[in-house]
């Protein structure tokens, strides 16, 4: 059992502040942290991994210190981002160096298993210059799990992957979180997290935006007002129509656009809604729109909840 | 010394088109002197300029950084250096193990060849080849140290690098004769002093500076070398 605790942790970068005052715990099973391109998720786990100093606060693995303590690395298993993996080495080369690095006693064993693991073994002669996208992450996971860490941790695992490569690795993942071992995996894509994770941390401008259970932070994203851009044969009538209902909380006739500008206050009740309204009162939709769906927009509304 | 560490660096200098372009200084050195070998003219004069110069004043410390930088830039550049440092391995070792590496790389492909230059233009007479290459073992061993350390600590290590070895070490030496007191080329000449028949090497450093100098900066390259490596930061995608 292993838990890293970031404590009052923040990072800044000269001017810019990467990580803002976060603190949480990781502990057994899967988390998923969550939060859009930018948000801080890299620099967090470049500080659970030991490569990247707070700028105050602590990070620890189990109490000890992760910055400059080499020992932690008995017990963390890291799978970088980037891709670069000393392309010369074919992988079984590669897992074996890294079984060897880590003073394993019976390094070649280790390896064996750490590339069965991932269902490697059939390309492991090939150089891993040669290797697509999702065989570099598999034979990056067995070099970080070759010596079989209590945690593991990934920066943007699924970047790139193909579904079924997608597939397999969530099966990996899933095993690992129920063998007890803490995994921690960062996304930005909120459907990657809820399949795989049941507890999300999400991060939002470097600040720690909510906590907990999916299906209470996906209740969050989908409760909050949506807006929505309509375009009819008839908008004013059409706006007069809506407001009435309870699930319309604003509505705006934007001239330029030539289109209303829709404020519903919950998603399920409008989606029904408006073409029931348009129906009866005899209007044509042309454009539905949703005017803020991109995530940096679900994000801020959750940092503000 | 850890034989993992000392294999990925060694395949990552030598391996493939590396490993030719290393061989282009040896041979351009090789046929140089073998070209002057058959000319008629003062040899003395030709050892010194050739060994002197040409190899320990140009060829050695591009060689030198080449290797040096390669040992550790390349892995710090694309990030690979991550499966080196995620490891319960104490930094040093990873410092004196690449160190080790590269001092052995520059010696073969470049003390060595001095040798058989020396010898091709001017067999044994006076100890010039034998101290021509005391003075590449030395001088290569430092630079091996000093430019490594350049990788670890700055991004433009070939930058930093070339900047010390031709304009400090060339240029500015030539014009203001007190930068050759901190030059590891004129270090490794006050080696060669001693080695050498009584005035046919000259050094603008007395050996009694220059051993000092060149202990001090090996060891203290290699121990800032592994204090800085032990707290790299990864460059932030964010």
């Amino acid at each position: 059992m292993a838990t890293i605790t970031i404590d009052k942790v923040s990072r800044w970068f000269g001017n810019v502040v990467a990580v803002n005052d976060v603190s949480m715990a990781i502990g057994p099973g899967i988390t998923g942290l969550l939060g859009p391109n930018g948000a801080g998720k890299s620099t967090l786990i470049h500080m659970m991994s030991g490569f990247l100093a707070p700028s105050t606060g602590t990070v620890t693995l189990d109490g000890a210190p992760i910055w400059r303590n080499q020992e932690v690395y008995r017990q963390i298993g890291l799978v970088p981002e980037r891709e670069s993996m000393y392309d010369y080495l074919t992988g079984w080369e590669f897992v074996l160096a890294n079984a060897e690095l880590h003073g394993l006693p019976h390094p070649g064993a280790a390896a064996r298993k750490a590339l069965a693991l991932v269902e490697m073994e059939y390309a492991q002669e090939r150089r891993t210059g040669t290797y697509s996208k999702g065989m570099k992450q598999r034979v990056k996971m067995a070099s970080a799990l070759v010596h079989d860490p209590a945690v593991l941790l990934l920066d943007e695992p699924f970047n790139g992957m193909d579904p079924r490569q997608r597939i397999q690795l969530m099966d990996l993942l899933r095993r690992f979180g129920s063998d007890g071992r803490t995994v921690l995996f960062s996304s930005h894509i909120l459907e990657e997290v809820e399949q795989l994770a049941r507890h999300i941390e999400v991060v939002v401008a470097g600040r720690h935006a909510a906590s907990g259970d999916f299906r209470k932070i996906r209740r969050l994203m989908t409760d909050r007002p949506h807006r929505y851009l309509v375009r009819s044969s008839d908008d004013r009538r059409l706006a007069a129509a809506l407001i009435a209902d309870g699930s319309t909380s604003g509505i705006e006739l934007d001239r330029q656009e030539q289109a209303l500008r829709v404020q519903a206050v919950n998603f399920q009740g409008f989606t029904t809604l408006l073409p029931k309204v348009a129906q009866r009162a005899g209007i044509r939709l042309y454009t539905v729109a949703p005017a803020d769906e991109s995530l940096e927009s679900v994000f801020s509304y959750l940092v503000s909840a | 010394m850890n034989p993992t560490v000392a294999r990925l660096t060694l395949r990552g200098l030598l391996g493939r088109r590396r490993g030719l372009l290393l061989l282009v200084v040896p041979a351009l050195l090789l046929v140089v002197s073998a070209i002057a070998a058959g000319s008629s003219g003062d040899k003395h004069d030709l050892v010194v300029n050739i060994l002197g110069k040409l190899a320990l004043g140009t060829l050695l410390p591009i060689f030198g950084l080449v290797v040096g930088t390669g040992a550790i830039a390349t892995e710090i550049d694309d990030g690979s250096i991550v499966y080196l440092l995620a490891k319960p391995l104490p930094r040093w070792k990873i410092i004196t193990t690449k160190l080790t590496v590269a001092i052995g790389i520059t010696w073969a492909f470049s003390a060595l060849p001095v040798l058989l230059s020396g010898l091709l233009l001017y067999g044994t007479k006076e100890g010039l080849a034998l101290a021509y290459t005391v003075a590449a073992l030395v001088s290569g061993a430092a630079y091996s140290a000093l430019f490594l350390l350049l990788g670890v600590v700055t991004r433009h290590a070939v930058v930093a690098g070339l900047a010390y070895a031709l304009v400090w070490e060339s240029l500015i030496g030539n014009f203001a004769s007190g930068a050759k007191t901190l030059s590891v080329q004129q270090w490794g000449l006050a080696v060669a002093e001693t080695v050498a028949a009584e005035g046919s090497i000259t050094s603008a450093v007395s050996l009694g500076v220059a051993v000092p100098l060149l202990l001090v900066v090996a060891v203290a390259a290699t121990a800032l070398a592994s204090v800085r490596l032990g707290g790299l930061t990864l460059a932030s995608d964010e």
